[in-house]
């Protein structure tokens, strides 16, 4: 029972990576139109990512594989459950991976602007179809007695959804912005850094509905309210404290302090499911949970050992990947993408 | 169409070709980390060129793969959802394992070795490069852990109504995976081989550049055929297996209805009548097939009726047989693309080592067309090997009509049939249009810039990189 409940924590950990590493080459590939004025600009921006955003999207396949093995009932009803909004998230990963690979292929404007807009469109649906797929995760959904979900598309799409798409959303958007104050010089720093400043009153506000109406929609604050209120109180001090940073221009501290925000989100969210994995509204017993949809204790004994074993060997590689390229990204540097 | 067949449909078509750009990857990444290998020990120029260009059609059909086996992960879930309630206690288990080994490694490596010229050492650099090789293998290995547990299920028991893995290291030493996997592998290994000896030969057909492209053909020509005879031999050796484990799928592969004599003739072609079971204008070799599932010249050969009548006995009323005609011509299909690599190979290293392949037109013309080889031979493979399997998905536990989702409408998996189409189709003009170009660009052979690039902020400078 032990493994069910270190799976989930193991999951939750896979999601929380993808949302803080995807999350800034997502709010990257969005400040491409918000923030560049030419192309040159673009490829600056987009080289801030080059050598990560593919690692990074293997957070999100080595979750789902782990989902997968772990709690096979949890990922048979969630992908054949979104089966529409999981297309057109496919459809938008595949788009946005070839972009990156291609857009400097051809030298020619309109080839780098067609990837260029995939980019822009893929990195600002993505962010907010994980964002309605993990509202509606809370909110609870259509799963009848055999796990199945027969989803209409309000039960996926709704203002509550739509809401925490834009909170994911606008999360991704700043985080990029500060990775990109982070990672840039000059000219696109300072405009990038005049633009965090915005979008953090507009993340704060929309942060705050979220919270407020997730208090009254689901049931995270009766069973979870002990440990949500203090994590979003901290949530609120680190948002703070990450736009102060940024004012200051001490960028390493900023991206640290909205890492800490997008950690503490995400984990509101795992933290206020559990045990469940799936919420079901057509009868409480429908529930999936950590114990009605996982795997043996053998398989997670070795998946544990496997997963025990490797975590430490791509942490390292990933770090030294980061630790080489430290350097910031300028207009007259050698530019592969 | 029914919800069944749009899956089965959906599922084929994305894998199809998901499988054109796997093995090409596999294959391109070992002969661009060879290539690097001799620019690094050799220390000559020519090789960091030769490196260079084969390494951009390399990330071309690698950026590809990568998007399409997104796809491939999520669609278990997605439209065989009572497969994966079912199996994922076995099955997802390779799956979770070849994301976190092989993905992480992939992905973080190719970035430091396309991103890190200018910032890794030459040896580092050159590490990064046969990790990504290491990576794209074992990438391979997990998956074909996974199928071959579909096609051979080993170490699980059924417990509460789903199967229980009860020991994973059977997973690992499953014989079926062991004849795959080196078959799969090997079958890349020429994939990658022959499409660099087959644009390196419509350069040497108009005397482009003669030394670099010489050089790239010697290369791939011998890995070329070192990997279609080791290719032919585990084929065999599967073939051998497949008589005791499958039986099933050999005899369709075989068209073979009734038990055959003993010894076994092989038939070459035949007319296959499934209403009737019968075949007609058969070309039959005595004692080949006995050869072919025994490894020796006698031993009779059990038929689809006898197999049918004791799978009805064994599984309970249900028609067993598989597409026979698919599996009968994928098969001869197949086998005649293995048969015609070691053959070019075989042509080709003679051609090299006498030093009179640039005057021979005809051998590399056959060697442009030869592209075309490895592609047709893996799917043809794949096709006999997975509607060979049919009906099951797990092969005497779970079938195919009993694992698609239940919840995903006829309607839902229109839409995304042409989404997918639609995108799929696209994306491979665009790839084929990038290989063309990057070929007609050709390799940079002058001196001074050694990175080409288009960027009009970019020339001597960026290489006052600075640490």
């Amino acid at each position: 029972m032990l493994l069910n409940e270190l799976w989930f924590l193991l999951i939750a950990i896979l999601f929380i990576g993808f949302f803080f590493l995807e999350g800034y080459d997502f709010g990257v590939g969005m400040a491409t139109r918000f923030v560049a004025r030419d192309e040159t600009e673009r490829r600056v921006l987009i080289n801030t990512i080059g050598p990560f955003w593919d690692a990074n999207e293997v957070w999100m396949i080595t979750a789902g594989g782990a989902m997968f093995a772990a709690f096979p009932n949890w990922y048979a009803t969630l992908f054949s459950g979104f089966y529409v909004p999981l297309v057109f998230l496919l459809l938008l990963l595949i788009a946005r991976g070839t972009a990156f690979e291609y857009r400097a292929k051809v030298d020619h404007p309109k080839w780098a602007g067609t990837w260029d807009w995939a980019i822009f469109i893929a990195s600002l649906l993505c962010p907010f179809l994980w964002g309605v797929v993990f509202s509606t995760l809370v909110y609870g959904l259509p799963i009848d007695k055999n796990m199945n979900m027969h989803a209409t598309f309000t039960s996926i799409v709704n203002p509550y959804s739509a809401l925490g798409g834009v909170l994911i959303t606008l999360l991704c958007l700043y985080h990029g912005l500060v990775y990109i104050c982070l990672r840039t010089t000059d000219v696109i720093q300072a405009r990038t850094r005049a633009l965090a400043k915005k979008i953090f009153w507009v993340l704060a506000a929309a942060a705050i509905a979220f919270v407020v109406v997730t208090f009254f929609v689901t049931d995270l604050f009766t069973k979870r309210g002990l440990v949500l209120y203090p994590i979003y109180a901290l949530d609120v001090i680190l948002l703070i404290l990450s736009a102060f940073f940024l004012s200051k221009k001490r960028d390493g501290w900023a991206f640290g302090m909205n890492a800490g925000v997008i950690v503490l989100t995400i984990s509101s969210l795992f933290i206020g499911l559990f045990p469940r994995l799936m919420i079901s509204n057509v009868k409480k017993a429908y529930d999936l949970t950590v114990y009605n949809s996982a795997s043996g204790s053998y398989s997670l004994t070795v998946m544990t050992i496997v997963a025990v074993t490797l975590l430490p060997f791509v942490l390292g590689y990933s770090i030294w990947s980061y630790y080489v390229f430290r350097k910031r990204v300028s207009k007259e540097e050698h530019m592969e993408y | 169409m029914d919800v069944l067949s749009l899956a089965r449909f959906q599922y084929a078509a994305t894998t199809i070709f998901h499988f054109f750009f796997v093995p090409l990857s596999i294959g391109l990444v070992l002969i661009v980390s060879i290539m690097e290998t001799m620019y690094v020990v050799k220390n000559n120029e020519i090789y960091k060129k030769m490196t260079q260009f084969w390494g951009k059609f390399f990330l071309i059909n690698f950026a590809i793969g990568v998007v399409t086996g997104i796809l491939q992960e999520f669609q278990f879930g997605m439209n065989w959802s009572e497969y994966s309630r079912f199996m994922g206690d076995v099955f997802g288990a390779p799956l979770a394992i070849e994301a976190l080994l092989a993905f992480f490694m992939e992905s973080t490596f190719i970035g430091l070795w396309l991103f890190g010229w200018d910032r890794l050492s030459k040896k580092v650099h050159l590490t990064c490069i046969w990790l990504v090789t290491a990576g794209t293998t074992l990438s391979a290995l997990w998956i074909l852990t996974a199928n071959s547990f579909m096609q051979h299920p080993v170490g699980f028991h059924i417990n509460n109504g789903r199967a229980e893995m009860n020991d994973f290291l059977a997973l690992l030493t499953n014989p079926q995976l062991w004849v795959e996997f080196p078959h799969t592998i090997f079958g890349s290994f020429a994939t990658g081989a022959f499409v660099v000896a087959g644009i390196s030969a419509i350069a040497l057909l108009k005397r482009n550049r003669v030394d670099f492209y010489l050089k790239s053909f010697k290369i791939a020509i011998v890995i070329g055929l070192v990997s279609g005879v080791l290719l032919s031999l585990v084929g065999h050796s599967q073939a051998q297996y497949l008589v005791k484990t499958q039986p099933m799928k050999m005899a369709a592969s075989e068209g073979t209805w009734k038990d055959t004599a003993d010894p076994a003739p092989w038939t070459v072609i035949a007319n296959i009548d499934t209403k009737n079971h019968k075949n007609t204008g058969e070309i039959k070799i005595p004692y080949l097939l006995s050869f072919l599932s025994y490894g020796k010249f006698s031993g009779s050969v059990e038929g689809i009726e006898t197999l049918q009548k004791r799978y009805v006995e064994k599984y309970g009323p249900g028609n067993y047989i598989p597409s026979v005609k698919t599996t009968f011509w994928t098969f001869r299909i197949m086998t005649v693309m293995g048969g015609l690599l070691c053959l070019l190979g075989i042509v080709g290293v003679f051609l090299v080592w006498r030093k009179k392949l640039l005057n021979n037109k005809w051998f590399l013309r056959t060697m442009v067309a030869a592209i075309a080889i490895p592609f047709i031979g893996s799917t043809t493979g794949w096709l006999m090997t997975e509607i060979g399997r049919q009906p099951w998905t797990v092969f005497g536990y779970m079938q195919t009509a009993a694992s698609v989702s239940p919840n995903v409408s006829a309607g839902e998996l229109l839409f995304s049939i042409i989404a997918f189409i639609g995108m799929y189709s696209i994306m491979a003009v665009v790839m084929i249009y990038l290989f063309v170009r990057t070929f007609k660009e050709g390799p940079s052979l002058d001196n001074k810039v050694t990175n080409q690039s288009n960027d009009p902020f970019d020339g001597e400078g960026y290489h006052i990189v600075t640490e």
